[in-house]
């Protein structure tokens, strides 16, 4: 299915999308208002997309780096190519320790590799942690916003399936109660778990140590029980300093849900006496895009979502519209990437506005690389119906009495004509938009009668 | 080649222009610590109290499962610090020394030797970090200088209770860890 067919499908329900709408604007506001707070935010930014600019420049180094670190704090890495060799290497370490069932916090690349379904498969359990993706897992559904899995989702939705899935009282709506509820059972999870899975925030070459943010304090509960901690990483998670960190802490819950930082920023060097850390090292198509110029600076995500807060398309059409592991205008640059063809509708899924580019906290062009895919695919299979009225309309333009017949035969016809013509499937423009009445004259005539 | 090997001549194929590493100005802003301290904290849904406050809401609360790590409150401990962290399951509360503050996010620095376990400052139900106020810094730039050479296997800045907004975007306290945050200022 296309953007335009997925969006259509979430829009249906029109209250629920208006909600949606709404909830994310709140977020986006609140990210307006504390940023505002900080004087230097703007310096703040370049700083960012300038540290990153360097790591994509020089990764090899700090990759080389950061894993001789590590290595020296007793951490043990593992490189891999694709998705296929990281879901093998994390079952191979689950292997080693009779593992059967694991704990994960929050990591979209585990979700881009679907490691989920590769565990379950294997006959381990996965209990996703992080209370928003616990309730979409609950649902066999991906989570629809990265930072905020379950945003698409009501209260009374998330009641009903909590009333199936850990019998909590049947219509208790109540967010405290039910977060409770996701407490006690998440707990138990936390005790009883051997290894334990986390993403990664920022990986420091200069220390090998990593961060993981949270503020449910769920991975640190899983990994601080566990024997094991299996840390994902992509390779561009990269810092090249500790003191790095100064800047990316300021910027990243900021622009993420507008607080001034998450509750809890955990750096690993090394394990407790005993225990075991490994990290995975993850490419999976980012040296491909590491490649393309054009599309090189979508590297520099730090996953903070603050892109789909503000997209207008986001807003209205649900994360599951993108049909990507990561939605909204930053998966829309990037998943093309790892496949066009799939993807081929999602750089259109944009109204170009540039308000992603604008609170992006490293300074990616997001809306100019959405620009960019769109000449990609266009080269390849192009949009029959748009494509002939822009010709006729090119035809148009160029003959100034061509143009005063039709402005003023359009004018009487859009009056005239039946809507099944005027919003005829052919016209693509006319999904979903009524156009406005039509003026009694052309700019022109009024020119003419009021100013000459 | 292994895939270590694939990755890193992956890269090293690509000829990419040069980019400088920008130096980091040290950013502050003015204003009274203590107060801005106490404000971030308060917003992150912690509190900050002194010394008295907290000895009046701890004797009234009555708990029996205490763990304390401070020496200025090693009195109220009815626990040991157990060697496995499984021990912690049913902790209230854990009453920990905090190395330095924040004041722009009330965030508090921690180290393996504050924690004695890692888990400690999530499993318990209550945390109660104890902080000298003339150990604030500004920003996180001041921060991070402070940490620049320290090698702890495990640190931690810790800025408030576990929370989270995911039911409807309702900010609701005390998810998987722990259920509330004390800050005594001393």
């Amino acid at each position: 299915m296309t953007h335009p067919e997925n969006a259509a499908e979430f829009l249906k329900d029109a209250q629920k999308s208006k909600w949606h709408d709404e909830t994310l604007w709140f977020v986006r506001d609140k990210r307006d208002k504390v940023s505002k707070g900080i004087p230097e935010w703007e310096q703040l930014r370049d700083l960012a997309s300038g540290i990153k600019d360097n790591v994509l420049a020089n990764l090899a180094d700090y990759l080389e780096e950061f894993e001789r670190n590590a290595k020296k704090n007793g951490i043990i890495i593992h490189w891999a190519a694709d998705s296929e060799e990281h879901n093998r290497l994390v079952l191979e370490i689950l292997q080693q320790q009779n593992c059967t069932a694991v704990v994960k916090s929050k990591s979209i690349l585990t979700e881009e590799c679907h490691l989920n379904p590769y565990l379950e498969k294997q006959g381990i359990e996965v209990v996703d942690t992080d209370l928003g993706e616990r309730i979409v897992q609950f649902l066999n559904q991906p989570p629809s916003h990265i930072v905020l899995p379950a945003i698409h989702l009501k209260k009374r939705e998330i009641s009903e399936l909590f009333h199936e899935k850990l019998h909590t009282e049947k219509g208790n709506e109540d967010p405290v109660y039910l977060t409770q509820a996701a407490r006690v059972h998440l707990r138990e999870k936390f005790f009883a778990a051997k290894v334990a899975i986390t993403g990664v925030n920022f990986g420091i070459a200069e220390t090998g140590e990593f961060v993981v943010c949270t503020n449910e304090g769920n991975a640190d509960m899983g990994v601080h029980l566990a024997q094991v901690h299996i840390a994902c990483m992509g390779i561009e998670k990269i810092l090249p300093r500790r003191k790095d960190l100064g800047v990316f802490l300021r910027l990243l819950a900021r622009s993420a849900t507008g607080q001034p930082i998450t509750n809890y920023n955990s750096h690993f060097s090394s394990p407790s006496p005993g225990k075991e850390i490994h990290i995975i090292l993850v490419d999976n198509g980012r040296t491909a895009q590491l490649a393309r110029d054009k599309f090189r600076s979508s590297l520099k995500c730090i996953r903070c979502g603050a892109c789909m807060n503000t997209c207008p398309i986001y807003r209205r059409s649900g994360g599951f519209s993108y049909n990507s592991t990561v939605p909204g205008p930053i998966g829309s640059i990037l998943s093309p990437g790892l496949d066009l063809k799939k993807h081929s509708s999602l750089p259109f899924a944009s109204t170009l506005c540039g308000s992603c580019t604008d609170v992006c906290p490293v300074k990616i062009n997001i809306h100019e690389q959405l620009y960019e895919w769109r000449q990609e695919v266009t080269k390849t299979h192009g949009d029959f119906a748009k494509g002939l009225s822009m010709k006729l309309a090119n035809g148009i333009f160029k003959s100034p009495l061509a143009y005063k017949i039709s402005g003023s035969l359009m004018r009487n016809a859009l009056k005239s004509l039946p809507n099944s013509l005027i919003y005829h499937p052919l016209n693509v423009w006319g999904k979903n938009r009524n156009l406005p009445d039509p003026p009694k004259e052309s700019f022109q005539q009024w020119y003419q009668k009021n100013r000459s | 080649m292994s895939s270590r090997e694939k990755i890193l001549s992956a890269i090293r194929s690509l000829t990419l222009e040069a980019k400088t590493l920008p130096d980091i100005p040290n950013f502050s802003s003015p204003g009274n610590l203590v107060e801005r301290f106490t404000q971030s904290i308060t917003d992150n849904k912690g509190e900050v109290m002194t010394k008295s406050e907290f000895e009046a809401w701890f004797s009234a609360a009555g708990f029996s499962k205490v763990i304390s790590l401070s020496a200025q409150f090693s009195e109220l401990a009815t626990l040991p610090l157990p060697e496995d962290p499984h021990d912690l399951e049913s902790l209230e509360v854990a009453i920990i020394d905090g190395q330095f503050g924040v004041a722009e996010n009330g965030a508090i620095w921690l180290e393996d030797t504050q924690l004695g376990l890692r888990a400690l400052p999530f499993a318990t139900e209550h945390l109660v970090i104890v902080l000298d106020r003339n150990l604030l810094e500004n920003t996180m730039h001041q921060g991070y200088e402070k940490i620049a050479t320290a090698d702890s296997g495990f640190g931690l800045f810790l800025a408030g209770p576990s929370k989270t907004a995911d039911i409807e975007q309702s900010l609701v306290i005390g998810a998987q860890g722990a259920k509330s945050l004390r800050v005594v200022l001393f």
